[in-house]
């Protein structure tokens, strides 16, 4: 199929490309950028005038829910989310029911979402049995299966002793390790300690929480050599320690969530359940220190840490309720309020979630490492284009998403969003259309 | 963000917690429990204000103690009064807390009083039932026992008559407990210069300066001078571990007793909330002696909820 996406303004965040021009794609390739071959016969033309032409967006943390809880979003439902959030690429954590602990669960995810062709799909593997912290899976056969690293997701390895032994083995093989950094003991509160915890009575999760197991893994880092991506950093301690980690030299990279970089603990109000979120949402100098992190490279991703939960799982006291918010249809938007309110040029923002991400990767993605995220002529046509000057509420009934459940809600928030997504490619197919 | 506890015109349509309620809300419900206080005195001790209502008590987590006063207080207004032990009925069912609640108001219930374990939970139903339901929290989780708070406030006027120059100081387990937030949210609204929290870090963490109270970590310091003492109840699953190694090592540290009780003012007040832990956060002698107000409280408290459920009764939302 060839497809020419005219008139738009094409922007590349990895080379800082940002000029108008076309975009032609054949057989899933990019053909040219800015000019368009002599003798392109195109079946398709798809009028970009007032857009931006950027790479897909690459999401690394984004729950799809299948297998286990298909009452809270199926593989169908929450891949269209992505496409419809111009996601083109997406790691999802091994968190299902059950676990991602089996090369045959990784498999059929891999045939299922394959068969959809909407977005890419790349699994994390469980890095213990059951993610019960206690067996180290078979990385090895896991990676196989499509595997692209490995996570234990929100639940910590709570011995030490286990933690080191997975981290050696991982390093043995070149195996990324994806952890939140909470200890078990200190996160088991359901907001962040401070004043509104405090006041409404709600338990508490420290910043040490955060702290020490980001200083429990920096010393196993540091004695087993494993590369470790950390996800959803919460606080400006943690952004402090992990800049340090970085200077230092330390193989790590770490990310943030659409969450933690807009909100902060104030949000929660009068016991909002949209706002029960993990890691808790903290306070105003943390959601500064984790967007000028993210904003000088300390953090290397934003993600959407799209987590559909289901009404029933919300409708309940804040501490019973279910963590997790929908964020596949907002990850552009939100990516854009931060660029904009940070000043930073248009291809800076996307790079947080284009070719940053893509970074974090490497070499896990195969074939697709020199081109995911980027706009090049002959990588692949992953291709987002949206409207920058068009803003739009977030309704929850209006998302694709089955997890409609999000603060960012038009009707609690009052935030409009930038970024109206018009068309989303996968390897040069259109996977959404805006009617 | 509108206060989901107050209308349009500022009045009271439920009562969820003490925090962000103007101070001539609170007054007036003192003033009108002052008003209340005759009735309960009276050969026949009833008033026709909630004749023909329906009054759901909905305790998820077990007292009878609070659940009694406001059976008694919602009778005397001529309310016709349901108790609901949920605890051992629909939810262990597992039937959601909402489904409960849409079942009851189909039975068409006025007004559900609310004791559950999770703070906040009082503010979910108040948002699902409909316009003419009223909501009264009767403590959440950790959270709020507004009626508690009010009725300390009535017992410190009666005693004490001006708010602005008082000292109170309110000891135990503090992080645990919703009656001191009311107190302290009540307090503050009603001009108490100095309240102070006492007890050790573990019960009473240095975050809750940010709720503009004195910590004292030290019980002498903590009572010293004070016209108000209120002792919290130390729950038995706080008595060890890693909270505090033994009830009897609080006792011995911030027990009340009468040596410690002689730093406070000549004329203090002791408060407790109830039920009493005699040897553990209160001395008998104390508990018993002159300077308790303990049993007042308990009657001072029907004449509050009476005053809470006629107002907010009165009010649309």
């Amino acid at each position: 199929m060839k497809i020419l996406i005219a008139n738009g303004r094409i922007v590349d965040p990895a080379s800082g490309r940002d000029e108008p021009g076309d975009l032609a794609v054949a057989d899933g390739r990019i053909v040219s950028l800015g000019r368009v071959p002599a003798g392109f016969e195109p079946d398709r033309r798809l009028d970009a005038r007032g857009c931006v032409v950027a790479p897909g967006l690459v999401d690394l943390a984004a729950r799809l829910r299948e297998p286990g809880h298909e009452h809270e979003g199926m593989l169908e439902s929450e891949l269209g989310a992505a496409a419809a959030g111009g996601v083109t690429s997406l790691v999802c954590p091994p968190d299902t029911d059950p676990p991602l602990d089996e090369p045959g669960l990784v498999e059929m995810l891999k045939f299922r979402a394959r068969k959809l062709s909407r977005a890419r799909l790349f699994p994390l593997g469980a890095l213990t049995r059951g993610l019960a912290g206690e067996v180290l899976t078979e990385m090895a056969e896991l990676t196989e299966a499509g595997c692209i690293g490995f996570s234990q997701a929100d639940a910590a390895v709570r011995d030490t002793l286990v933690l080191q032994r997975a981290l050696q083995y991982a390093a043995t093989w070149g195996y990324t390790v994806w952890l939140r950094p909470q200890d078990a003991w200190l996160g088991n509160g359901v907001a962040a300690s401070g004043a509104v915890a405090t006041r409404l009575g709600l338990s508490g999760v420290p910043v040490a929480a955060e702290t020490i197991a980001l200083h429990t893994v920096f010393e196993l880092v540091r004695a087993t050599g494993a590369r470790v991506h950390l996800c959803r950093l919460s606080s400006a301690a943690g952004v402090a320690l992990l800049r340090a980690a970085k200077a230092e030299g330390l193989p790590v990279t770490a990310d943030v969530s659409i969450n933690s970089l807009h909100l902060t603990d104030v949000d929660i109000g009068y016991f909002d359940s949209a706002m029960r979120l993990a890691p808790p949402l903290r306070q105003q100098r943390d959601r500064d220190a984790l967007r000028a992190g993210l904003a000088d490279g300390t953090i290397d991703a934003l993600v959407s840490d799209h987590t559909p939960v289901a009404a029933d799982a919300k409708q309940l006291p804040f501490a019973e309720a279910e963590p997790g918010a929908t964020g596949l249809e907002l990850l552009l938007g939100l990516a854009l309020t931060w660029g904009e309110a940070a000043g930073l040029p248009l291809h800076a923002a996307l790079a947080a979630v284009t070719s940053r991400p893509v970074s974090v990767l490497g070499p896990a993605l195969g074939s697709l490492a020199s081109s995911a995220g980027r706009l090049v002529e002959g990588g692949v046509a992953d291709v987002c284009v949206f409207d920058p000057a068009a803003r739009w509420a977030v309704r929850p009934e209006a998302l694709v998403s089955q997890g409609k459940h999000t603060p960012f809600a038009f009707e609690t928030s009052g935030v409009e969003l930038p970024g109206l997504v018009r068309a989303t490619l996968v390897a040069g197919v259109p996977a959404y259309e805006a009617r | 963000m509108r206060n989901p506890q107050l209308n349009r015109h500022g009045e009271l349509i439920h009562l969820l917690s003490i925090e962000g309620l103007p101070r001539d809300v609170v007054t007036h419900i003192l003033d009108t429990a002052g008003t209340f206080l005759s009735v309960s005195e009276r050969e026949v001790k009833k008033v026709p204000l909630l004749r023909g209502k329906s009054v759901f008590n909905l305790f998820f987590e077990n007292s009878t103690r609070t659940r009694t006063t406001f059976e008694i207080a919602a009778k005397r207004l001529s309310a016709d009064v349901i108790n609901l032990d949920i605890a051992r009925s629909s939810t262990a069912k597992g039937e959601s807390l909402l489904d409960t609640i849409a079942n009851l108001s189909a039975m068409h219930a006025d007004m559900f009083v609310v004791r559950h374990a999770e703070s906040g939970a009082p503010y979910l139903i108040a948002r699902h039932v409909a316009p003419h339901v009223h909501v009264v929290n009767a403590g959440d989780g950790r959270h709020a026992h507004p009626t508690q708070g009010l009725l300390d406030m009535y017992t410190i006027r009666h005693y004490k008559r001006d708010f602005t120059n008082l000292t109170v100081a309110i000891v135990g387990d503090i992080v645990h407990s919703r009656v001191a937030r009311s107190d302290i949210h009540a307090l503050a609204t009603l001009g108490v210069p100095e309240i102070r929290a006492v007890g050790p870090r573990t019960l009473v963490p240095g975050d809750l300066r940010e709720m503009g109270v004195r910590v004292c970590h030290d019980m002498a310091e903590g009572v010293r001078g004070a016209d108000v003492v209120i002792m919290l109840r130390l729950q038995n699953e706080r008595m060890s571990g890693a909270m505090l190694p033994s009830a009897g090592e609080f006792f011995k540290t911030y027990g009340l007793t009468p040596d410690k009780l002689a730093l406070a003012k000549p004329d203090a007040i002791v408060m407790h909330p109830g039920p009493i832990n005699r040897g553990v956060e209160i001395d008998s002698s104390v508990a018993d002696g002159s300077h308790s107000v303990i049993l007042p409280q308990v009657t001072f408290g029907i004449a509050v909820r009476m005053a809470v459920m006629s107002i907010i009764a009165g009010n649309e939302a």
